[in-house]
């Protein structure tokens, strides 16, 4: 089984025998690989009722949930890491969100698809529509994706909120590409922070 | 072990106790009425509890004695089902209380030579369970694979948990709850009083008579169906069609559809089911609060589990709602307790659980395999 190439860098990362919370699992694809590879202790947060059951049935412990609204549930530092993959964009308010995982988990990792990719930007300023990409398949009318983020405005946000910066990654398509230009050419940034 | 009358069906057991009661009464003997399907491992590690809710039975995969029915859980358990006799041991026990064999008003006390009525000693949710962890001494079982149960069951599986700890690897808990509320106690108060006030009752001591408060305890019974539906399903299946008539009758009988099934459903019960046991199985449950047992704090309740979790609500269900759940699961996260949980879709509200439903199937199914 070959995980999606953000989750495959967070597998990579994920030190063995850890706690972590996964939120926004999925079928639990993530939680699997690193229970059966690392011998990690996974918890899943996840939305869908079909993602769920089908998380379950794996044999994972996975709650239907809101990241959203069922977070503060959670004690401090409970968790060695709290994952928030591709989810951040979704959520009502992702500063709440991060709060939260960097107060559940010791360490976050966080992954999103940058929308100032040059493909997003060449679509808004030539075509002067919303772009619909491969990560961003949806119509501005039926997204999930409500606070489109760019990596140059993550970089900020964490900065301006202390956040400690363990590690970054970038990727365009499958490829890592260069910090220098990422807010250029990635397509999508996987950050490790700590609070 | 086949051939060992502890297992099998329509079993019966009188342990000495005493079971010592929340309340403070000491219950000695304590009959249990109980069925077993499937064989004990060696190892004794595939037994399977099963815990019944308000107005079921230890008939769970077997035929209803009176009514003649399927039990009341086969889509559920059976040969090929989530739980397997042909892989798990699976055990089904009458409550204390109860009225289809185990220890309760309709049961005969030994210091009178005739059935307790009402001096029969209010009991908890925890007695029930205490009552089954006498029952497991008994049949040599140590620890239990899972305990699974729906509604009142469901309470009995966390009080499982929290009252014996060592003893679960795994919980299922399907729309249930930690605490009865308010409006849930208000309903077990309507169908209390409408037994009482049956003249039939004659607080509590109708056994030898013969004349059972059926009207009344008919009544409680319809009260109490309407909370196991949702007003979708009640449309859906009767909307406001007429029974057996073209045109209203202005008078007071069934006229609609759902009169004719309320008045059915309640008269049916009163065949397969004793007031008394009613009204303390009903006061059981309204006196459940897994947190008021531990602090104040439910997360306190599963401090000391081991268990796995798993719980299903259903969207529909307004009498256990998915809150309640919701709840339980945000106090086994504070435990760290592992847990999972899922709100699944239907029609039929809180009855949900014991109707077809492929999803908590599937769910069972994949949580009970990944800890075998």
């Amino acid at each position: 089984m070959s995980l999606r190439p953000d989750l495959a860098i967070i597998a990579d990362n994920v030190a063995a025998g850890s706690r972590i919370l996964d939120v926004g699992c999925g079928d639990g694809a993530l939680m699997a690989a690193l229970r059966d590879a690392k011998g990690v202790d996974a918890r899943g947060l996840e939305i869908d009722a079909g993602n769920v059951a089908a998380a379950v049935s794996r044999g994972l412990s996975v709650i239907q949930g809101d990241a959203d609204s069922d977070l503060a549930g959670y004690p401090e530092a409970s968790f060695d890491y709290a994952i928030l993959s591709q989810t951040l964009q979704t959520t009502r308010r992702p500063d709440m969100v991060l709060d939260h995982l960097l107060r559940i988990g010791r360490r976050a990792f966080v992954s999103f698809p940058n929308f100032a990719h040059w493909r997003g930007r060449t679509s808004l300023m030539w075509g002067g529509r919303m772009p619909v990409t491969r990560l961003l398949p949806e119509q501005w009318y039926d997204t999930p994706n409500i606070h489109h983020v760019t990596i140059d405005d993550f970089r900020a946000f964490v900065k301006e909120r202390g956040i400690t910066v363990e590690g970054a990654w970038f990727l365009s398509g499958d490829k890592r590409t260069k910090s220098a230009a990422a807010n250029f050419f990635a397509e999508h940034a996987v950050f490790l922070l700590k609070s | 072990m086949s051939d060992d009358a502890r297992f099998g069906l329509d079993r019966h057991v009188t342990l000495p106790g005493p079971l010592r009661l929340d309340g403070g009464a000491l219950l000695s003997p304590v009959d249990i009425a109980y069925e077993t399907y499937g064989t004990l491992d060696a190892d004794g590690g595939n037994a399977i509890l099963i815990c019944h809710a308000l107005t079921g039975d230890q008939n769970v995969a077997s035929n209803h004695p009176i009514t003649g029915k399927p039990g009341w859980w086969t889509r559920l358990v059976g040969p090929g089902k989530p739980v397997d006799p042909d892989r798990h041991f699976i055990i089904c026990s009458n409550v204390i209380g109860g009225c289809t064999g185990s220890s309760g008003p309709a049961t005969v006390n030994p210091a009178t030579g005739k059935p307790w009525g009402m001096t029969f000693p209010v009991i908890t949710i925890r007695d029930m369970v205490r009552a089954q962890a006498m029952l497991l001494d008994h049949l040599g079982v140590e620890r239990l694979a899972a305990v699974i149960g729906g509604s009142m069951g469901g309470m009995q599986a966390l009080s499982w948990s929290a009252t014996f700890p060592d003893r679960v690897r795994a919980a299922i808990v399907i729309a249930s709850a930690a605490r009865h509320t308010a409006q849930n106690i208000a309903f077990h108060e309507v169908g209390r009083q409408a037994v009482m006030a049956d003249p039939n009752w004659r607080g509590g001591d109708y056994y030898e008579n013969g004349d059972p408060p059926a009207a009344g305890l008919a009544v409680a019974r319809m009260a109490a169906h309407i909370t196991y539906l949702s007003e979708a399903g009640l449309t859906e299946k009767f909307g406001r069609r007429l029974q057996t008539r073209s045109a209203k009758s202005f008078g007071f009988d069934a006229d609609f559809q759902v009169e004719s099934y309320l008045r059915h459903q309640g008269i049916s019960f009163v065949d397969r089911f004793d007031a008394n046991s009613y009204l303390y199985i009903t006061r059981a449950t309204d006196y459940f609060d897994l947190a008021e047992e531990h602090g104040g704090q439910l997360a306190n309740a599963f401090r000391a589990s081991k268990a796995r979790f798993c719980l299903i609500s259903f969207d529909t269900d307004w009498l256990y709602p998915t809150a309640e759940s919701r709840a339980i699961v945000h106090a086994l996260n504070a435990a760290g307790a592992p847990a999972s949980f899922v709100e699944l879709n239907s029609p039929f509200g809180h009855d949900a659980f014991l109707l077809d439903s492929p999803g908590m199937n599937r769910v069972i199914d994949g949580f009970l395999r990944a800890g075998a």
